[in-house]
Parts: structure tokens; sequence; C-alpha cells
């Protein structure tokens, strides 16, 4: 059965192998070269990424296959890929920009940093792509063990050693629960093929599916329940957050999670489109569960990173309603969540990232005290940004959480979406307090003046993004729409 | 059912050498040889460390490299072997595949060099 082989079959996965040359160049370029080119190499990931963007832009437009036969191959590109795929490489060069700075400093800066970041953003974007539980597995691997190198990226450092150990192992157990689940689907239907599981599915509404088949099919959804952090297999989360590198910690709380929440929705709506009556309740208790964890033990917190680490596990469980939908409305909720949620959060990691007293880097929140006097523009970004975080109604963080919560309703889990808003009203408490301890608390000493100019580029964007986008809300409705509607053949046609 | 159990039955046959082989190599020492068993005699030969002991003991991480170096290439020959038995029927693509894949490893290689990796000292 010799294949017959045409270059062109590749041009679907044309961002991921451009990155990767790119990525393998930056790291040939970085070890020939005499001085260590941090700078340089982060510049060029930079404009790598930027390119593979415009590369993605020009794909989305219509589903190709690539990596084997039709609707069979490994690899898929849609809108939806497009779309995610948008952000992932948003949110990483973003991260990317605002790290070379603070590695400077600390002492870590070497070009493998950014090689580092590009690799994993391969993973990211191989992830979304995954039309097969072989490319999904590389794709995740790929990802999370450039993030493993990257948690402990600052080796003298015992929180950051003792952050990656923790990273691996817990990942590592989540690569073989998902694993186990994979070969679990394999032995009960005969194939990896996420349009194979589909068909499979599809066809046998009458019938229920086999335990084993349900089985692999929670154990899959726990191994990717890992890799967003959603309650009960958050444990990792808080304890890598607070000893990564703030940077890393900005790149983890972002790009990864974009990722692996769009893998989560392309395999619940993909291959296990026709299984919801399964999975739904899985989906609900996970969105619950994060919800109301990231709402409640994010209130006793005093470190800023971990405070950032719950509140991204409740981000997780506000996305997870909007997955819990299972329509057209939900996934596109789940989107535009995303979307905002990137900027919000490279918004207030820019503002960690210069939290700086005499060229000492602090991370306790009691740290902002006073903020509103000592640095009026800095608070008023952070307030913004909280303000949109906590879901008040004119920033964008509202709108999040209101196209979640409506598609929820429209898919009648009424219940579920009154409980949201009801740790929605939890969560505020914890991002209101920043606010009341920069303007109302006595100053302390004041940080360095923030001098880096990607950063202050960062918070001015994030602040922007979320205030405007009440006003102009267009352009990010009809893509999120767009891009969701790829996931529901019938419901379009 | 049998007529595939059957076809792992040269395994089983090779399993029963394996076995008889080691038996009788192990077996036979012990029945001719002369055992006088010392300190040295007893000790692990040329392995460098005691085979029972202490889990906590300090360890070079230079050993820990060049094994995971070792690994890395082991797994490149387990990969080359079916390629090379396979290569007239995957025609250019899977030829093509192998040499995308030595290439990335190469710069692995060249990357691990550079580094001084492969320094003793």
């Amino acid at each position: 059965m010799t294949q017959t082989f045409a270059f062109s079959s590749l041009v679907p996965a044309l961002p991921e192998l451009f990155l990767t040359v790119a990525a393998l160049a930056l790291l040939m370029l970085g070890v020939f070269r005499k001085e260590d080119g941090c700078r340089q190499s982060t510049l060029l990931a930079i404009i790598a990424m930027a390119i593979a963007l415009v590369l993605t832009s020009q794909l989305g437009g219509s589903v190709s296959y690539a990596f084997g036969g039709g609707e069979a191959g490994l690899f898929v590109m849609d809108g939806f890929g497009a779309f995610t795929k948008a952000m992932v490489l948003l949110g990483s060069a973003f991260t990317l920009g605002m790290s070379g700075t603070f590695l400077e400093r600390e002492k870590i800066g070497r070009f493998e940093y950014p090689v580092l970041v590009l690799f994993a953003t391969v993973g990211m974007m191989i992830m979304i792509s995954a039309n097969d539980f072989m490319s999904l597995y590389l794709g995740l691997e790929l990802q999370s063990l450039s993030l493993y190198v990257l948690a402990a990226y600052h080796r003298d450092n015992l929180k950051a050693t003792e952050a990656g150990v923790k990273y691996f192992v817990l990942g590592a157990l989540a690569s073989g629960m998902l694993l186990y689940g994979a070969s679990l689907l394999y032995g009960f239907v005969g194939t990896t093929s996420f349009d194979g599981l589909a068909k499979v599915f599809g066809a046998e509404h009458a019938v229920r599916p086999s335990l084993g088949v349900i089985i692999g099919m929670v154990f899959v959804l726990a191994g990717l329940a890992f890799k967003i952090s959603a309650v009960p297999f958050h444990m990792w989360a808080p304890d890598v957050y607070e000893g990564a590198p703030t940077p890393v910690t900005a790149f983890f709380a972002v790009a990864p999670k974009i990722a692996a929440l769009a893998l989560f929705t392309r395999v619940i709506t993909g291959p296990f489109g026709d299984l919801a009556g399964e999975w739904r309740q899985v989906v609900i208790f996970l969105a619950l569960a994060s919800m109301f964890l990231g709402a409640f033990a994010a209130i006793g917190q005093t470190n800023i990173k971990r405070l950032m680490a719950y509140s991204s596990i409740g981000h997780v469980g506000f996305a997870l309603v909007g997955i819990a939908a299972n329509s057209v409305l939900g996934i596109q909720g789940l989107l535009i969540y995303l979307a905002i949620y990137l900027f919000m959060n490279t918004g207030v990691f820019a503002i960690i990232l210069s939290m700086r007293q005499k060229g000492r880097l602090v991370e306790g929140i009691d740290d902002l005290a006073g903020l509103g006097k000592t640095h009026p523009a800095m608070a008023f970004v952070m307030m913004v940004l909280m303000f949109s975080m906590a879901g008040i109604p004119p920033l964008a963080g509202f709108w999040g959480k209101l196209y979640v919560f409506l598609a929820a309703v429209e898919s009648g889990l009424m219940a579920l979406a009154i409980l949201g808003v009801l740790s929605s009203v939890v969560s505020a408490y914890y991002y209101l307090r920043i606010i009341k301890v920069m303007y109302f608390d006595e100053a302390l000493e004041p940080f360095d003046r923030q001098t880096d100019r990607p950063m202050r580029l960062v918070m001015g964007l994030s602040a922007l993004v979320v205030l405007v986008f009440t006003f102009i809300p267009g352009p990010l409705l009809v893509g999120a729409k767009a891009a969701a509607a790829v996931l529901f053949p019938a419901a379009a046609g | 059912m049998d007529a595939w159990l059957l076809e792992y039955l040269p395994i089983l046959i090779f399993l029963g050498i394996a076995i008889a082989i080691s038996v009788i190599a192990v077996g036979a020492s012990w029945l001719v040889a002369r055992q006088k068993p010392d300190t040295e005699k007893g000790s692990a030969y040329e392995c460098g460390f005691d085979a029972f002991g202490d889990a906590r003991s300090k360890f070079d991480v230079r050993f820990y490299l060049v094994a995971i170096l070792f690994i890395i290439f082991d797994l490149e020959v387990a990969f080359l072997f079916p390629w090379a038995v396979a290569l007239g029927k995957i025609g250019l693509f899977g030829f093509w595949s192998m040499m995308v894949f030595l290439g990335v490893l190469t710069i692995g290689f060249i990357y691990e060099w550079r580094k001084g990796a492969l320094e003793w000292e």
C-alpha cells in the first residue's frame, strides 16, 4: 500500500510546521552564539509567533485534514482551530514579551526560555487540531514536557524546582489516566480516530454504549480535567503557580489553559458528541466544584500568585458551564469568555511582574497597599481588571459570564446557572479586597517605576480591551459564533 | 481462537530456549566449578554501585545525564529497525518522515554537544 504523497497535503499544518522549524533554528542559533542572547531569541520567537498567527488566520476558512486519508486524518484545521490557535499565539506572545526584563533581572535569562515557550506553543496548537487520540497525546505531551521544564526554569530556587517536580509527577499521572482511557476506548470501539468514534456513537443512538466505553470516556475526561486544573484535579495548580517564576506563571495561566479547554471542547463535541447524556453530569460536577472551590479557597490567600491560581480554577469552572450547555451558544460563550480571560489575565500578570520594591520582588497582596496614591495609572488598570474579573456590568468580564450562563439557561441547566452566579458573588469578595487594599490602605513602600516598554504596552492594551469591549463587541461575537458553529455541523445545516 | 494463538508459538519456543540456556549456564557453573566466594568476587562487577544500599546516597548527576542520552539514542534504534524492514511498503513518505525525525534528533545532539553534556570533566 504505497502511499502517494504531495507536500500540499501538509498545508493545514503549516503554522505548526513553521513554528517547529523556527524553534529548532532558534535553538541552533542560541547554542552557536558566544554571548547569551535571551533578548534577541525572545524577539525572534515573538516574530515567529506573529508569522504563525498570520498563517493561521489564512487557513481557518474551511475544514481541512492533514497526516492521513481524508476525515480519518490525524490533524484537522477549521474555524474553531483558527480562533483558539490565534488566542494561544496571542497569549504566548504577550507573556513571552513580558518575561525578558524579569529573567534578566533575576539572572536566569537564557536563550532556552523562548525556545521552550515555542515548543510548548507548537504542542498546544497540535492539541487544538487533534483529530485522533494519537495526535492528541502527542500534542499534549509536547506541551506538558516543555511546561515541566519551564516550571523548574529557575533551577537554583527551591520553590521553583519543587513546583517543577510536583507538576511533572501529577502531570504524568494525568497523562497516564488519559492514555488508559484512550486504550479502553480503542479496545471497546476499535478506533482512535475522532471521526471514527463519532460515527460509531452516532450509529449507536438507540443502544446504550457499553460500560467499558463509559469508563474509558470518564478516564479521558479526568486526564483532560487535570490539564485544565478543574476541581477535583486542581491540587497542583496553586503550588505550581506560586513556585514557578512569575513570567512562567503568567504563561501557565493563559495559553495552556485556553489550549486545554479547546481540546476538551473538541473531544466532547467530536467523538463524544452523541454521548452528551453520559458526560454532561461529569462536566456539570467539574464546573460547579471548580467555581465554588475557586471562590472560597481564594479568600484566605495572602500571596497574589496563589490567589491567581484559585481565581483561574474558578474561571475554568465558568468556562465549563459553556461546555456543559453543549450548544453553539454555549461554545460561543466559552470562546468569548476565554478571549476576555486572555486579556484580563495577561494584564493582571503584567502588574504582578511590576511588583518590585527597591529591585526586590514581592508577591504579597498586602504589598499592594497604597498603590492608588503611589502609582495611580497602575492601580487604575488593576482596578479595571479586578472589576472585570468579578463580573461588574460595564466591563468585559461581565459579558463573558453572561454569555455562558445564558447558554446554560437556554439548554435547561437553570440550577447550574443560578449556582454559578452565586459563586461569582462570593468570588467578587476577594477581587474587591484587592481594590480596597490598593486605594484605602496606608502605603508601606512604593514600587519601583515600571520602565519596561512591552510591560506597559500589555497593561494598557488589556485595560483598553476590557473597557472598550462593551461598545464594540461585534468582531469577537461574530468570530466566536462562526468558530463555535464549526463544531456543530448538524445544527448549522 | 486457536489459529491466532498458534502464531505466537515461535515466541513460546523462543522463551523456552531462553529459559533453558540461562538455567544451564547458571546450573552448570554451580555443579562443575569450585565455589570460593570472597567480598571482591561477591561484589557487583564493573557496575560502580552496590546493588543493595541506601537509595539516598549521593549520586553524580553525570551518570544520570549519560543514562538519559543513552535512552534517547536507544529509542531511535528501536524506531529505525521496523522502519528499515517496512521501507519498501511505506514509500517516499515513510522515508522522509524518518529523515525529518533523524534531523530533529541531530539538532538535539548538536545542542547537547555544544552545551558540554558529553564531556566528562
